[in-house]
């Protein structure tokens, strides 16, 4: 077996592993967003969304060669940040921290 | 035979990216509060999706795919820690509470919140402030009401 083949051989399995290995964090952040006792909680899971959407696409990207949505990616990144900062400024502005997530 | 090891250079840096990623998920689970779960969530998130970019960016070598897939690894590079920091501090002064685990709270109480009367005295919760989503239990046993707030 000559060294080219070990390689993609490799590089395929090693891609499929990737899958099921964001695909099970997908899922653990999905389950941290709907119990997250908090607000913010929350705004951390959808953050972590953003990171594991990119880590797809460069995945995808690596294993069909279409690498077409990494400029997606980057928009991604850029709503993510955006949303992440607002999200920040509304929890500020909001207040009342963990006694008014008890109360209500 | 450069290009098989930049395969393999891939594949490995796409896998140790994805466990990365899920480290941070499991992260984001396990641990007790919301300032420990940002740390997770954004150091070791932000290393996972960089890595799996920058296999990507070894794959397709010399096209502009991998100029655009750096330019993103330095873009989330220079962001997360910003909407990591922005975020804690908005809990922090909106009175979410620490984990009664915690050791040490060195930032004051900020005045841009209106803050729940009780919460005078630091922002180490009281026993019951414990989270009720079975979170890994406190490491000293009963949390001592450490409060080293300000240089008092």
């Amino acid at each position: 077996m000559s060294l080219e083949t070990f390689a993609a051989g490799f590089l395929d399995i090693a891609l499929d592993v990737s899958f099921a290995i964001l695909g099970f964090a997908f899922l653990a952040t999905l389950l941290r967003i709907y119990r997250g006792p908090t607000l913010p909680d929350r705004v951390i899971g959808l953050d972590m969304l953003t990171a594991i959407a990119i880590g797809f696409i460069a995945v995808i990207g690596i294993d069909t060669g279409y690498t077409l949505y990494v400029d997606i990616a980057i928009a991604l990144g850029l709503v993510g940040f955006l949303a992440t900062v607002a999200f920040a400024r509304f929890i500020l502005a909001r207040g009342g921290g963990d006694d008014e997530e008890k109360a209500s | 035979m450069a290009g098989a090891i930049i395969l393999i250079l891939a594949a490995l840096l796409s896998l140790t990216g994805s466990i990365f990623v899920a480290i941070a998920a499991i992260g984001l689970l396990r641990l007790p509060d919301l300032y420990t779960r940002m740390h997770a969530a954004s150091k070791a998130g932000t290393v996972g999706s960089g890595m799996m970019l920058i296999a990507l960016a070894l794959v397709s070598a010399g096209s502009a795919e991998a100029l655009r897939a750096i330019a993103a690894v330095l873009f989330f590079i220079l962001t997360a820690p910003i909407s990591a920091h922005l975020l804690a501090k908005a809990a922090h002064a909106a009175g979410y509470r620490l984990w009664p685990g915690s050791v040490l709270n060195e930032m004051p109480a900020l005045d841009v919140a209106p803050m729940p009367p009780d919460a005078g005295d630091g922002m180490v919760g009281s026993p019951d402030a414990q989270e009720s989503d079975g979170g890994a239990a406190a490491p000293h046993g009963a949390p001592p009401q450490i409060a080293p707030r300000g240089a008092a």
